[in-house]
């Protein structure tokens, strides 16, 4: 391989990782509080793309403000959906709230198909997302350059609220211990949908860049992504923000990479990520930068 | 123990309320019958997949058969009622909603589906229930194969893949080829299959396909594929597959300064390949079943016009669209020539003996197998549009 | 004792009943109502799988359609006839040493559920030391990579084209497929009331009220914890196996997240830890997706009339069950059981049931 094509490569792979990274934050987020594997996340990441297409066909927004809309409009999704699906469970054994979780999604799903449509959509894409450069023989589009700045700024921004603030001080206090942490005078409700806004926010900003970069919008362009960002927050070890970009980097970077490198195995790509899984769970199931918890009694 | 048993009383209580709560409607053929001819409605099912993940099909599908039925709305003088039903891109369902079909609602004649494998999972149900079924783009071989009962209004995979072949070779002069396949499609991974098997004939190379790379339906980034692709000696590319990854591979390729003949199949011929991609679409080649520059039959205009004046005078039918549109005329016809709307085997035989039937998407004439003897087209995408390139002639 | 005789000669009366209603069903019903009891009978053996390990043993397994993959093709590949393969394999040709097996249907049955319970096996091994969300995860993404190697073995399994013509197996035999279907799902019932009042069952049944407690009482984990998934698997593989000849054609899409979901779903609208519930859910999911097929059509309320909506009809299913997981979180069921004192006393029953409305 010269080292051209390694670098493409390379570029591919990190604006890949970027993506599944600002998804597989939302993840880790509300696990980390909640103890919930919030399986609709991917169709958040959906219902926030739909918001800035039509925003932008619709409603004529120029594209910014539809991005905006679509951020604020996709984190009050998410508290909606916790308060209406979660909420009512937040005292019933885990696998109903998961149970609700798979459910929630299922009808999201299905009310996006008779809502938006099944033939998928085109994308408006704004000039300056989509210029062409060429360093040698490696190609990068500016969304490519874009989408990994906008995921390490939000980055250190979450970093920032969740160890320099009161409700980051209250969110950690949460998702160490819910009951104490209640004891103590958290508002855990108040919390609880903030996380959920925040992850909700990170999903829309996940999908805004994502359909830039793939510009086309179907209701379950959610599925498979969002399955695979939650194993990368696994992967990094569930509950630690940092692990999920790590997670999300490695990931991205070693579908890229398995294809790269042993390209008669390019039918396996989408199994990667669940062996992947099924090799962190067995050696580390805390992932690479999560704590061990022991399990109370 | 017991009470296990015992709940076989609770559920033939629930069976018999909900068994006897049909059987109450149960009617002999011969009062079914004579209710039809009263009634002077004939009945055609239609089984597409509205939800799950091939719904984007489904609705171009349902676009030409409801067109169809408003152009044509009568036969042998009696109103021809569509029947749809849902297979929610599933199996299960699809076996489910045809036995609806040719029991409950007793349709004369079953049109679907978008979908070989759906298609497949009819084939047992209307041979049983013999009532004809006709596929609307199905390609896959396995369809009709053994089912003396399912037609189709689509040539197969195996002829389609040998056109894209031959263009590619005697056409555009290109010997080096790397073959870009959705692995979890049967449709693409057959036409892959023909494809090679041809260009290896004709170059007398067996290295004529220099990779063959895959992805699975769903995915969205081909980048590490085609970077492969890139820097491979490939002189073009071949990549047949759901035209919704297909206008993703397009603009990747682009963006990756690519600048290979991309070659596809009928798939790509749907209005939304060129939104998504772009102007990455142009220069693609691929075959298809019908074109609207150069009509290939009276039926061709009146389809595009009635189309037109449905959707916006710009609107490109997709190539299903067409093929859906034609099997409701292929039906039609047969219940004319039959002279019945009733008797599903003679409608059977009289779709059989379907022969240069002028359809919106060419002339259709069913082999013995039942599939569709049709010229593919040739097309370019150039300005946006989909242009005619060449017609080929069935061999 | 003299109560139990009595309870066991209702119970032999109310399964020569069910067996007369299947017979007469068999003869008075169409396809399409014969299919949808079929139907029903499947799901209550995939049900009562995915409920040993889900709600008897508190393993919240997500990799059932992995299983029933396995079970499928075992099957389908078992009782082709060589011509039927060579049909299928167009692209290239099956295995040699598979070319011209062709087996009955019980000996293949049985054999998918062996396979389905040997994959079942070899994937509990390593992951059943994790907990509830980490093996739901895991055995989701297991489900996957079978699925992803299925797809892949072009030579095994026919790849992406899927197998087409597996026997159906109606009206071989004096028996029409409800024989099956039923027959299966009842063996299946009386196999896991009788394991789950076992020892056996005693045990999985504390592992899910707190694994510890467990342990520290003397009960192996691993050993009961393998024990139930494999069994689990074994009864998905059946129940694919069935599903397969059913519909008469399968390939690797048929088995993706959706079924399991599926399945999960009977388990919890019938009650988790309930084997008269997942039958009871089975029916009722069955029979309900079809009686909601009327939504996708136009509707004529004779003073209103409405295009039909496709895709409808999935929403007020999903609505509905989202109704169901939240305001009845324990099912229709919880973990009773039916019991004969239900019919025999009904009155003390509903007292008791009422007086108990707010457990």
């Amino acid at each position: 391989m010269s080292i051209q094509t390694f670098m493409q490569h390379m570029v591919n792979g990190i604006s890949l990782g970027s993506l599944y990274a600002l998804l597989a934050i939302g993840y880790t987020m509300v696990y980390g509080i909640l103890r919930l594997i919030n399986f609709a996340h991917g169709d958040i990441f959906m219902i926030g793309t739909y918001i800035a297409f039509y925003g932008m066909t619709a409603f004529l927004l120029p594209w910014w403000a539809a991005f905006i809309l679509a951020l604020v409009l996709t984190a009050a999704f998410g508290i909606a959906l916790e308060r209406l699906a979660y909420r009512p469970l937040r005292r019933s054994p885990r696998i109903s709230i998961m149970i609700s979780a798979i459910g929630a999604s299922f009808l999201i799903e299905n009310l996006a198909i008779v809502l938006f449509g099944g033939r998928p959509k085109a994308f408006p894409i704004a000039p300056v997302f989509a210029k062409i450069f060429k360093f040698g023989g490696v190609s990068v589009v500016s969304i490519q350059l874009i989408i990994p700045v906008v995921t390490l700024i939000f980055l250190a921004i979450l970093v920032y609220i969740v160890n320099h603030t009161k409700t980051g001080m209250a969110m950690r206090a949460v998702s160490k211990d819910y009951e104490a942490a209640r004891l103590m005078g958290i508002d855990v409700d108040i919390i609880i949908t903030f996380t959920f806004g925040m992850g909700s926010l990170l999903a829309a900003v996940g999908g805004v860049l994502w359909v830039l970069k793939y510009p086309q919008l179907t209701p379950l362009m959610g599925m498979m992504p969002g399955l695979k960002c939650f194993i990368a927050a696994v992967v990094g070890g569930i509950g630690s923000i940092k692990g999920a970009v790590v997670g999300g980097f490695i990931l991205g970077l070693g579908e890229i990479m398995i294809v790269a490198l042993l390209p008669s195995l390019t039918g396996f790509r989408d199994a990667f990520a669940f062996v992947l899984l099924i090799v962190i769970l067995l050696v580390k199931p805390s992932g690479l930068m999560g704590k061990t918890t022991t399990e109370k009694v | 123990m017991k009470r296990k048993l015992a709940l076989f009383l609770a559920l033939i209580m629930v069976f018999s309320v909900f068994a006897f709560g049909c059987a109450k409607t149960e009617e002999t053929p011969e009062e079914v019958a004579a209710e039809e001819e009263e009634t002077d409605v004939v009945k055609i099912g239609v089984f597409e997949p509205m939800t799950g993940a091939n719904a984007a099909g489904g609705e171009l599908e349902i676009e030409g058969l409801k067109l169809a039925n408003k152009l044509y709305p009568e036969v042998l003088g009696k109103k021809v009622e569509l029947v749809i039903v849902d297979n929610k891109s599933d199996k299960v369902e699809a076996a489910t909603a045809v036995r609806r079909l040719v029991d409950k609602e007793k349709v004369s004649i079953v049109l679907g589906s978008w979908g070989s494998s759906f298609s497949m999972a009819a084939g047992p149900v209307v041979k049983e229930a013999q009532v004809a079924a006709i596929g609307t783009s199905c390609t896959n071989p396995l369809v009709t194969l053994g089912n003396e009962f399912y037609f189709r209004v689509c040539f197969i995979d195996s002829f389609q893949g040998v056109v894209m072949a031959r263009y590619a070779y005697e056409e555009a002069g290109v010997k080096k080829i790397a073959i870009l396949q959705e692995i979890s499609n049967d449709y693409s991974v057959a036409l892959a299959k023909f494809f090679t098997d041809e260009m290896v004939r004709l170059t007398g190379d067996e290295d004529a396909i220099i990779s063959v790379s895959s992805y699975n339906t769903g995915d969205q980034d081909f980048t590490a594929q085609l970077t492969n692709i890139k820097n491979s000696d490939a002189e073009a590319i071949f990549a047949p597959g759901n035209f919704i990854e297909s206008a993703l591979i397009m603009k990747q390729a682009k963006e990756l300064g690519m600048d290979l003949p991309l070659l596809g199949a009928d798939t790509w011929e749907t209005p939304e390949v060129i939104d998504i991609a772009k102007e990455a679409a142009e220069g693609a080649v691929f075959s298809t079943f019908f074109d609207s520059e150069v009509p290939l039959t009276e039926e061709t205009t009146t389809f595009l016009e009635a189309y037109r004046a449905e959707y916006g005078a710009d609107a490109e039918p997709a190539a299903v669209t067409a093929l859906a549109y034609d099997a409701y005329l292929v039906a039609l016809d047969a219940m004319e020539r039959a002279g019945t709307t009733t008797d599903t085997v003679a409608i059977r035989d009289a779709v059989a003996a379907t022969s240069m039937f002028p359809g919106a998407a060419g002339i259709i004439s069913l082999d013995e197998n039942g599939d569709a003897v049709k010229s593919a087209i040739i097309k370019v995408i150039e300005d946006g549009k989909f242009k005619y390139k060449a017609t080929v002639e069935p061999f | 004792m003299k109560k139990n005789k009595k309870k066991n000669i209702m119970t032999l009366i109310a399964l020569l009943l069910f067996i007369g209603f299947l017979a007469i069903a068999d003869r008075i019903f169409d396809s399409y109502q014969m299919r949808i009891i079929n139907l029903a009978g499947i799901y209550v053996t995939l049900g009562l799988g995915l409920n040993l390990i889900n709600g008897f043993t508190g393993l919240f397994s997500l990799g059932h359609a992995g299983f029933m993959a396995v079970g499928a093709y075992t099957s389908a590949i078992l009782t082709m006839s060589p011509e039927l393969k060579e049909m299928n394999f167009f692209l290239k040709p099956i295995m040699p040493f598979l070319a011209n097996v062709e087996w009955p249907f019980f000996p293949a049955l049985i054999m998918a559920g062996l396979m389905a319970a040997i994959v079942g096996a070899l994937i509990g091994a390593p992951v059943l030391r994790l907990n509830d969300d980490y093996l739901a995860i895991a055995t989701l993404g297991f489900a996957e990579i079978i699925r992803v190697i299925f797809t892949n073995t072009q030579t095994l399994t026919n790849g992406a084209l899927g197998l087409k013509g597996l026997p159906s197996f109606n009206n071989s035999f004096p028996y029409s497929f409800v024989y099956w279907s039923w027959g299966t799902a009842v063996v299946m019932i009386i196999g896991m009331v009788l394991l789950i009042k076992s020892s056996y069952g005693r045990a999985f049944k504390a592992i899910r009220e707190n694994e510890i407690a467990a342990e520290a009482m003397g009960i192996s984990l691993f050993k009961h914890k393998m024990m139930a998934f494999v069994i689990g698997s074994f009864m998905a593989g059946m129940g694919g196996a069935l599903l397969g000849h059913l519909v008469g054609t399968i390939d690797p899409l048929m088995f993706r997240f959706l079924m399991t979901f599926n399945i999960v779903l009977i388990v919890v609208l019938g009650g988790i830890g309930s084997i008269t519930g997942t039958v009871i859910g089975a029916v009722v999911v069955t029979v309900m997706l079809e009686v909601l097929r009327v939504l996708d059509g136009a509707m004529d309320f004779g003073f209103i009339q409405i295009q039909g909506i496709p895709g409808l009809r999935m929403v007020v299913f999903s609505a509905l069950l989202m109704i169901v997981i939240i305001f009845y979180q324990r099912g229709l069921m919880g973990t009773n059981e039916f019991r004969w004192e239900w019919v025999t006393s009904p009155k003390k029953t509903l007292t008791n049931a009422w007086n108990n409305r707010k457990a």
